[in-house]
Formats: C-alpha cells, structure tokens, sequence
C-alpha cells in the first residue's frame, strides 16, 4: 500500500516534467532558453521515473542496471546539448536583447585580435579555425 | 494504481503533443532537433510506465537504446549545422 503511493507519486512526477519541457518549449522565446526547459525530462524525469520502477520491483538486484541507464543518459545528454547550443551560437539563433551576460562574446573577440581571419577559407575544415566567425 | 496510469499517460501524452508542436511549427532545425530530443525522453517515460504498470523488465534496453539515438542524432544534426557555411 505505502510501496503503491510511493510509487504514484514518483511517477506523476516524472511524468509533470515532461509536461514543463512540453510547455517550456512552447512558451519560451528563443532557443537557449528552450533548451533549458527541455533538459528536465532527460535527467530528473528520468530519475524519477526509474526510482518508481525500482520501488515497484523491490529487487536490489535491478538497482545497478537502473544506475546503469541513469548515467549513460546522464553522460550523453550534457554533450548533445552542448553540441545544439554550440550550433545555435554560431548559427546565431539566440535572441541578444534577452541575455543578460554572453562571456562568449569577449573570448571571440579576443581570438578574433589575436588571429585575424585568413582571407580564403577553401582550405579550411570549418571547425576549429573559426576566427571571428564564432 | 489504474487511475495513476491513465493520469501518467494523459500527461504524457498532453507533454508529447506540445513538443510535437514545436517540432512542427520550430523556426529552425535546431529547435526541432531539441523538441525531438523531448519527445524521446516521453517515449523513456512511456516505457517507464509500461513496465511499472504491467511488472515486467523488457523495456531496459529500449531505454538506452533510445538515450543513444537521440545522442547520436542530436550530435550529428548540430555538426550538419555548424559545418554548412
């Protein structure tokens, strides 16, 4: 009975945080803020939903496979984001009059001084030779 | 505990429909590479649900198996972006 209640509870909230992203990436206006509602399911939700299953099942044998999933998302999930908003930066799909500090934008202008920009760039790769592009 | 798994998935499925909104109407591709990578986590979560609900283990694997393809897809989307001058 208690383990029943647990459980529910744990997964209405896991399932609430899919619910926030879905609303945070309708609401929110620009795509770095959309990606900060969007890492709730993929983390906590996760966790939530797996500590229900672990309840469920009383079997402490379960435990580490369930670690296992947590953190294989837990590994994956900072570098796919880090990779979107690597791209929307660059990219420039962010809203500038919404950010209250872009560190970013100093380093790119320091490395922009430092190396100027090669007037061809047929020979480049595009990735880390990005001068003042960014 | 059937009444908790018919609220779970009305959420559930309620979150999906609004991440498949932005997928649809998202400016650019990035937005909807990110609303994808949401919808995946629901579908995690579904089959989350599945196995609390009906007291089985068959879905673990699925679950990685997801975390890897929207990794794999997320990554590959954003290079695809960066690289296209």
């Amino acid at each position: 009975m208690v383990n029943d209640v647990v459980v529910s509870v744990l997964l209405i909230g896991g399932a609430l945080m899919s619910l926030a992203a879905g609303i945070g990436l309708v609401r929110f206006p620009d795509l770095l803020s959309r990606m900060h509602a969007a890492t709730k399911p993929q983390v906590l939700g996760l966790l939530l939903l797996l500590l229900a299953l672990a309840v469920e099942n009383e079997n402490w044998l379960l435990v580490p496979v369930l670690v296992l999933c947590w953190v294989f998302q837990l590994l994956t999930s900072p570098v796919s984001a880090h990779m979107v908003g690597r791209a929307g930066y660059r990219t420039r799909h962010l809203r500038r009059d919404l950010l209250t500090l872009d560190e970013l934008d100093d380093v790119v202008a320091r490395a922009a001084e430092s190396h100027p920009p090669r007037p061809d760039r047929t020979g480049g790769t595009g990735r880390e030779d990005d001068g003042g592009r960014a | 505990m059937t009444a908790v798994a018919y609220v779970v998935g009305g959420i559930l499925t309620a979150a999906a429909a609004l991440a498949l909104y932005r997928a649809v109407r998202g400016p650019s591709i990035l937005d909807r590479v990110l609303a994808l990578d949401v919808v995946l986590a629901i579908v995690g979560a579904a089959l989350v649900l599945n196995m609390v609900v009906n007291r089985h283990l068959d879905n673990l694997i699925l679950l990685v198996t997801i975390s890897l393809v929207g990794f794999i897809g997320s990554v590959t989307v954003a290079r695809f972006v960066t690289d296209r001058k």
